[in-house]
């Protein structure tokens, strides 16, 4: 079969879905590769490194279209594109099927397919190929990059010859991959990072990236199916305002990305808000798309407020680091055509039966079949809701302390009771040169239970064999007896000798072997 | 040499043998304990033979001579991952050799005892005998499973705690019947019974257990000592047998502390405590290989190595030391991280990092190491199964539930070398291999880490 990938005609988009790497991996897979020419350029993949990646370059979109059984794209098909569109044509590109249901009609209409990139499920297995992900990513990377762009100041605190300079204070709304990349990349610049989101679980992955999670003391979990989050009450976000509004004044650049699948993105960062930060902050709308996380949000404009606060509203991150996302995407798209083709013959083969696959198809032969099933497994484990142990003040804790203190007394005394009773009746009936080797055993028991818990765990081992190799004292019943007249009692003696010596001289001398090899670096 | 100069020279013994216990406290003194310990016990061998009571020397100097022939052969072939094996078979010797001397002691029994006297070194004799054979039969079996030569799973008889309760029992019947001088046949009918319940013992456990049956073993081996100098009234033997006693009791507790387990439900052997389903692990397991590893390791600036059994069977710790040492000349924080169990003898591992000549101040107990995880950027896991179990927190049936574990998955990244998709000892799923941190580099550690050293390049 043959995969070709054309020109994205979208204004602005420079992506590209095949690089030359990508090409390579599809051709080990069975595929011909074809490509528009020029449709790499914008991304830094000029067509003659796709020849030389043994991929064709043909002239024209209407040609390529034509020979092409699967076509590769950023964007959904255009108005001209879809014209080309043929019977048993799959096109696999972003789609968002839930916004464009005419666009699934002309699939329906050319009894073609639609795989589409942004409806993979999001589990383990189909990480490889969650594009939305690495598109996220970028695009949380690229915010930062874009708010220091606008942003006067450095980023990382310092104290020079000039005067000293204050760390940035950098806040994420929304802690998905795109905010979670925002949260590494503002730290490893240096600023301070404080982030928000709906979903308590996600606290731990916060504080991973280096970020302090900013916690909303609410009973209400906000995660959705699928590890997206879901609308919030009335209640929540008051609470949730209330917070925003005492960390505004602070903050320096904000970074939303709170998105809730199929509905417009939720206002969080009202006009009231951008009222209340310092003249000079920047604020980075990622949902600017989908109408903005903050009210003053121009999709696709970076405007400057009364109060001297700079909103960016662009929506195309991606594309602007072309070489990096057509790479990720590209590599997607090949991990997509890998599930598609387990054969390795070159055939890809649409498996309605796989969760992924299934999930990801939204137009298969001329059929609609959005919206998919519930996928069978859960994307994220939820946090453990098991109630955490409770504080206890400092008095309480005191007199449990004083308690067990008690109980271990207790428990001793009564040990010693019992172990001195024990020893009167012991001491009653035993015979005096008994009691005298008793008492040394007892000494020599406690003396040991001392000195063993200081010995330290890596040294265990060497412990072992140095106790192995004095148990070996044992020789000396076997040497008093070994003058017996009687020859059984001789025989038996000799051979305790023979074993206890090994025993003595294997011991100690591996001991030494052992300790030997300790050193210091 | 008199009498009394002997006794001298042994109290002068017992107190090395304790400087040398305590010396072993860091790895510093630890040299010169084991000096302490030899001269204690060329002291206490020298002073007997010339003592009083050993007149002749024809059969005696040709088993010593013989013995430290052997012992020193022995010492110098061993291969530092055999370690566990020898001394499972060492401690059988120490047994036999209290077994010998019990009997003996009833065959040619000491002049001058009157009364009770007898009675309580006919019960010295039967207790030595006892602990003797149980610790002979027990390490043997324990050798053969660290050896693998027997099938380290637990041989798990129907009603293996009543047969051992039945044995003991017998024994206990048949010392009534010894102390009224029913024959010597009753001493030697309970040695035969205690030494089937010794082997009975030791194959009901099974082997990720095998830490505390050898301490277990070598705290038996004391005391079977200890009885000895009891029956001779030797306080040297009393003492020292004390002392070793005590240690390996202590090791035994810290082992069963490390596993969360009850030092009688290790004993008595099997698994099966845990009442209820365990969690099913949803999620693959992500393979890699060596080359990403190698970019990986590249990347990070700190790593953490967990090794455990695996290492030791694939010999690996050569490897691993020399990977340790390029990556510390490149600048990287590498550590060690140590689980008291880890191995098949207590700080077994640290004994095989040594001989490959890893730094002891590097290498780390799970205490001093688990907080670290959270800012590592990959730990190498070598081997290791149940000790990076996360089930052991998460899951209340699983179980190894409760038992402390080193928590790896806080890293950033975990890449675990393990030998194919099977499970740790104790035979449970392990959800960590299934976490999106996690990654499976299948095949023999050693090859694998061979591979891994030439791609780490100065």
């Amino acid at each position: 079969m043959i995969i070709g990938s054309p020109k994205e005609t979208a204004e602005s988009e420079k992506r590209v879905a095949m690089t030359p790497d990508s090409a390579l991996q599809l051709q080990k897979l069975g595929f011909n590769c074809i490509i528009e020419s020029g449709a790499g350029v914008n991304a830094g993949f000029t067509d003659i490194a796709y020849e030389k990646a043994g991929v064709e370059v043909v002239k024209t979109a209407a040609a390529l279209w034509k020979v092409s059984d699967i076509v590769v794209k950023v964007r959904s098909v255009n108005a001209k594109e879809r014209k080309y569109l043929r019977t048993g044509q799959t096109v696999i590109s972003f789609f968002w099927p839930a916004q464009n249901p005419d666009l699934m009609e002309v699939f329906k209409a050319a009894n073609a397919s639609a795989i589409a990139m942004d409806m993979v499920p999001r589990i383990s297995r189909a990480q490889k190929m969650d594009a939305l992900s690495s598109m996220a990513n970028i695009a949380g990377y690229r915010a930062v990059i874009e708010s220091g762009n606008q942003f006067g100041r450095f980023f990382t605190g310092q104290i020079t010859a000039a005067g000293k300079v204050p760390p940035a204070k950098v806040l994420v709304i929304g802690a998905g991959v795109a905010g979670l990349a925002a949260i590494g990349t503002a730290t490893s610049l240096g600023a301070i990072v404080r982030a928000f989101d709906v979903r308590p679980e996600v606290a731990e992955q916060i504080e991973s990236m280096g970020a302090e999670f900013l916690m909303l003391e609410f009973d209400e979990d906000g995660g959705g199916e699928g590890g997206y989050a879901k609308p919030a009450s009335p209640e929540f976000i008051e609470k949730e305002m209330a917070l925003f509004r005492e960390q505004a004044p602070q903050i320096d650049i904000v970074i939303t990305t709170a998105l809730i699948p199929g509905r417009p993105a939720p206002k969080l960062w009202p006009a009231e808000m951008v009222r209340l930060m310092k003249p000079g902050s920047v604020i980075v709308d990622l949902a600017a798309e989908q109408g903005g996380n903050c009210d003053l949000t121009v999709s696709n404009e970076v405007i400057k407020t009364d109060n001297g606060v700079t909103v960016v509203g662009y929506t195309d991150y991606p594309s602007r680091m072309a070489a990096q996302s057509s790479t990720l995407y590209a590599t997607n798209i090949r991990h997509m055509m890998d599930d598609l083709t387990p054969e390795k013959d070159g055939q890809a083969n649409i498996n309605m039966d796989d969760d992924v696959i299934r999930g990801a198809t939204v137009v298969h032969n001329g059929e609609i079949t959005f919206p998919p099933p519930a996928p069978k497994v859960q994307a994220i484990g939820k946090a453990n809701n098991a109630p955490k142990p409770i504080e206890l003040t400092p008095e309480e804790k005191k007199t449990q302390e004083m308690a067990d203190q008690r109980k271990a007394g207790r428990q001793q005394v009564g040990l010693l009771t019992i172990g001195g009773l024990f020893m009167l009746l012991i001491g009653n009936y035993a015979p005096a040169s008994f009691m005298q080797h008793f008492i040394v055993f007892a000494l020599a028991c406690f003396v040991g239970f001392q000195v063993i818990w200081n010995v330290s765990h890596a040294l265990h081992t060497p412990l072992m064999a140095v106790t192995n190799a004095i148990s070996g004292i044992i020789i000396l019943g076997a040497l008093l007896q070994i003058g017996s007249s009687n020859q059984i009692v001789m025989i038996l003696a000799s051979i305790s000798v023979l074993i206890a010596t090994i025993n003595i001289v294997g011991g100690f001398m591996v001991t030494r072997r052992m300790l030997a090899m300790f050193q210091k670096s | 040499m008199s009498s009394n100069i002997v006794t001298a020279i042994y109290i002068a013994a017992s107190v090395m043998f304790i400087l040398s216990l305590g010396g072993l406290s860091n790895q510093e003194s630890a040299k010169r304990a084991v000096w302490f310990g030899i001269v204690g016990m060329a002291l206490a061998v020298f002073a007997t033979i010339f003592g009083p009571q050993v007149t002749r020397y024809e059969w005696l100097v040709p088993m010593i001579a013989i013995g430290a022939v052997i012992g020193a052969v022995v010492a110098r072939r061993v291969e530092m991952t055999g370690m566990p094996q020898l001394v499972a078979a060492l401690h059988s010797f120490v047994g036999l050799a209290a077994v010998f001397i019990g009997i003996n002691s009833k065959l040619s029994p000491p002049a001058g005892l009157i009364g009770a006297e007898i009675i309580i070194h006919e019960v010295e004799i039967f207790l030595g005998v006892f602990i003797g054979a149980v610790t002979t039969t027990g390490s043997v079996i324990a050798f053969g499973k660290l050896s693998g030569l027997i099938d380290g799973k637990p041989l798990v008889l129907p009603a293996r705690n009543l047969l051992n309760l039945i044995a003991v029992g017998v024994c206990i019947w048949l010392g009534f019947m010894f102390l009224n001088h029913a024959g010597i046949w009753t001493l030697y009918l309970m040695t035969a019974i205690a030494f089937i319940f010794g082997a009975h013992l030791v194959m009901a456990i099974g082997g990720a257990d095998m830490p505390v049956v050898v301490s277990m073993l070598n705290s038996y081996s004391g005391w079977a000592a200890a009885a000895t100098g009891f029956l001779l009234g030797n306080d040297l033997l009393i003492v020292t047998g004390a002392l070793v006693g005590a240690s390996g009791a202590i090791l035994s507790y810290i082992m069963c502390r490390a596993m969360n387990r009850n030092f009688l439900s290790v004993i008595l052997g099997g698994w099966g405590t845990a009442t209820g389903a365990q969690q099913e692990v949803v999620g693959d397991m992500i393979a890699t290989d060596v080359a990403s590893v190698a970019a990986d390791m590249q990347d990070a600036q700190s790593i953490i190595i967990v090794p455990g059994y695996g290492m030791a069977v694939a010999q690996a710790q050569g490897a691993v030391s020399e990977i340790t040492r390029r990556l510390r000349d490149q600048g990287k924080s590498v550590r060690f991280a140590i689980h008291p169990v880890a191995g098949r003898l207590p700080g077994h591992m640290n004994v095989l990092l040594a001989e490959a000549k890893v730094p002891y101040d590097i290498v780390l107990e799970m205490d001093e190491i688990n907080a670290d995880f959270p800012n590592t950027d990959m730990v190498i896991i070598l081997g290791a199964n149940d000790i990076v179990n996360p089930a052991a927190q998460d899951d209340p049936n699983s179980p190894i539930a409760g038992m402390p574990v080193l928590e790896v998955w806080k890293a950033q990244q975990v890449i675990i070398s393990k030998r194919g998709q099977g499970r740790g000892y104790s035979g449970i799923e392990n959800p960590l291999f299934f976490k999106d941190n996690s990654r499976m580099l299948y095949g023999d550690a050693k090859s694998s880490l061979d591979q891994l050293l030439v791609s780490i390049t100065n």
